[in-house]
């Protein structure tokens, strides 16, 4: 049985420091968290006890390798919604809290958004006269070098690494006509020569492998990182390094949400069940080829013969999701309302790519961003090659609202803006996200460190005292809230826990 | 195939959907056409003033 897809996302975020001398991005970067985490009460570091990226889920660690904010001990932060916000390499980077399901994912990832842009406001405060910083939400300069957006899913370590890759393979390729947050021109060193003015997503230009370890160069459409941050025994967390940043709900919704069911339904063997097998002749050039089909019509050839556009393969998958739920139920994406809203939607959207893709306009950021570029282009008469189109591209995914082109886009909006707010101090009620968070609340200042899945008190005199977490969905809400309410200390929360 | 054209069909509830449609598309288009128009109009204020300097100097590190 699939096991319940806890999850979460992690952005780095483009930055850019404006009116310096000699602009340093890892110091621009220190100084927005910085700036953030001055104006909360006490800054918590994050514990590397238990972080080793290195290690693959094929089975072998590269030796040497270490969580990457140790080699350059930069600013790491927890906050109080669960989550961690961090510089790494020379980004600023916001990993939401674990999540139960997708509404909370999505939650939490539009509520970094506010937490980026609440950063900039706080940095500017503190900047020299003349300078200001920007920051983006997207993945790529428009100048061959990227940053990520990984997707994180939790699940059942007995299952074959390979069945994985086999049947999410195809998945990534084909979810880009909606994941897709849309990219002037191309920074591949070949296309294949299909003329690129603007293509679907913003990542397809930089994978070069099928499947490895590596996130920065040869990035394979599969990452093999094993690092569960929970019980090794029982889980794999499945690190999706494939994706876009979306600034749109509906595309970080479905994103997250047909890509949750899918792995349910592979943890299920529902494709293999069902005999159907989407193995594509050639991932690394297909990523490519749908992304650079604004049309929809190419046709991508699988390795048993057969051709499909990925529009087809989206629908195949949608048809088998359908047939999933009937049968085994959707407790593993936070029950019937919130998969039927994933299956739902996911029709609503490739119904609509299908008739036209323009209708998608307040749905789906390429969508959006195509049409709001070609309206422009058109009406000034430019070639594609204008930089204002480029800053147009880039100035989408503004986080500040009143600079962003998204913010003006009309989009359609999934959340309660309110509870985007609130989800920037209040963690998730249903993850061990809630113990972590709800404990800096209260005691930030007896909290040595915290880490996805320990939290590590200081108590003044014995020695530190480490909280194990080693299962994402206990310290809910529910588990703890009446423990923490009846406690008033630290010391008493240690007695009464028995560590 | 042939299953993905069962889903699409088989509810009757989409077929009606589908034939009211046409109306409510075309409407849709008409207002999405209208709130383009607004936005190239206003693009230009909220644009980085200079849109060549500003392409250029966004040079970012690679991440991951």
């Amino acid at each position: 049985m699939a096991i319940v897809k806890v999850l979460g996302l992690e952005t780095e975020y483009g930055i850019i420091i404006r009116g310096a001398t000699e602009p340093n991005p890892i110091a621009a970067s220190s100084t927005l968290i910085n700036a953030y985490v001055a104006e909360l009460s006490r800054k918590v570091s994050w514990d590397f006890e238990d972080e080793t990226p290195g290690r693959d889920a094929r089975g072998f660690a590269r030796e040497g390798a270490m969580p990457p904010e140790v080699e350059t001990h930069l600013v790491n932060a927890v906050l109080t919604n669960g989550a961690r916000y961090y510089v790494d390499h020379a980004h600023p980077e916001f990993s939401t809290p674990e999540c139960a399901d997708v509404w909370d994912a999505l939650l939490y990832d539009k509520a970094g958004e506010l937490i980026l842009a609440r950063s900039v406001e706080a940095a500017g405060r503190l900047l020299p006269p003349g300078q200001s910083l920007m920051v983006l939400k997207n993945n790529s300069d428009g100048k061959g070098n990227s940053y990520g957006t990984h997707e994180n899913y939790l699940m059942d370590r007995a299952l074959p690494f390979a069945r994985i890759v086999q049947h999410v393979m195809p998945h990534f390729v084909s979810r880009q006509v909606f994941t897709g947050a849309g990219k002037v021109g191309t920074e591949a060193a070949s296309t294949g020569g299909i003329d690129v003015d603007f293509q679907l997503t913003q990542r397809a230009d930089f994978f070069e492998e099928e499947v490895g370890l590596e996130t920065t160069l040869k990035r394979p459409i599969v990452n093999t990182r094993d690092e569960p941050h929970c019980d090794a025994g029982k889980y794999r967390r499945l690190h999706v390094i494939v994706g876009d940043a979306n600034m749109s709900e509906v595309a970080t919704f479905l994103k997250v949400g047909t890509t949750a069911l899918v792995l349910s339904m592979i943890e299920d063997d529902w494709f293999s069940r069902a005999g159907r097998d989407f193995t594509l002749q050639s991932p690394v050039a297909s990523m490519r080829r749908v992304s650079y089909d604004r049309e929809l019509t190419r046709p991508i050839p699988l390795a048993d013969g057969r051709s499909m556009t990925a529009l087809e393969m989206q629908w195949e998958h949608l048809d088998l999701a359908r047939k999933y739920a009937e049968d085994r139920g959707l407790d593993s994406v936070g029950g019937s309302q919130t998969g039927n809203e994933i299956l739902r939607r996911w029709e609503e959207v490739l119904t609509g790519l299908e008739s036209d893709p323009m209708s998608l306009a307040r749905q789906l950021d390429w969508v959006a961003k195509y049409r709001m570029i070609e309206g422009y282009r058109e009406r000034h008469g430019l070639d594609w090659h204008s930089p204002k189109l480029a800053a147009m591209d880039l100035q989408y995914h503004d986080v500040r609202p009143e600079r962003s082109l998204y913010a003006r886009a009309g989009m359609e909006r999934l959340l309660d803006p309110d509870a985007i707010a609130r989800a920037v101090t209040e963690p998730p009620e249903t993850t061990r996200a809630y113990f972590r968070g709800k404990c800096l609340q209260r005691w930030a200042s007896a909290i040595a460190a915290a880490n996805w899945d320990s939290v590590v008190f200081d108590l003044g005199k014995d020695p530190l005292r480490r909280v194990p977490m080693m299962e994402p969905l206990r310290g809910t809400r529910a588990h703890v809230e009446e423990l923490l309410s009846s406690v008033s200390s630290p010391a008493e929360l240690l007695d009464r826990l028995g560590s | 195939m042939a299953e993905r054209e069962q889903i699409k069909k088989t509810p009757s509830k989409t077929e009606e959907e589908t034939v009211e449609d046409i109306p409510t598309t075309s409407k849709k288009g008409e207002e999405l056409k209208a709130e383009l128009d607004d936005l190239l109009d206003e693009i230009d204020e909220v644009l980085e003033e200079n849109a060549e300097d500003f392409v250029r100097a966004y040079v970012q590190k690679g991440g991951e």
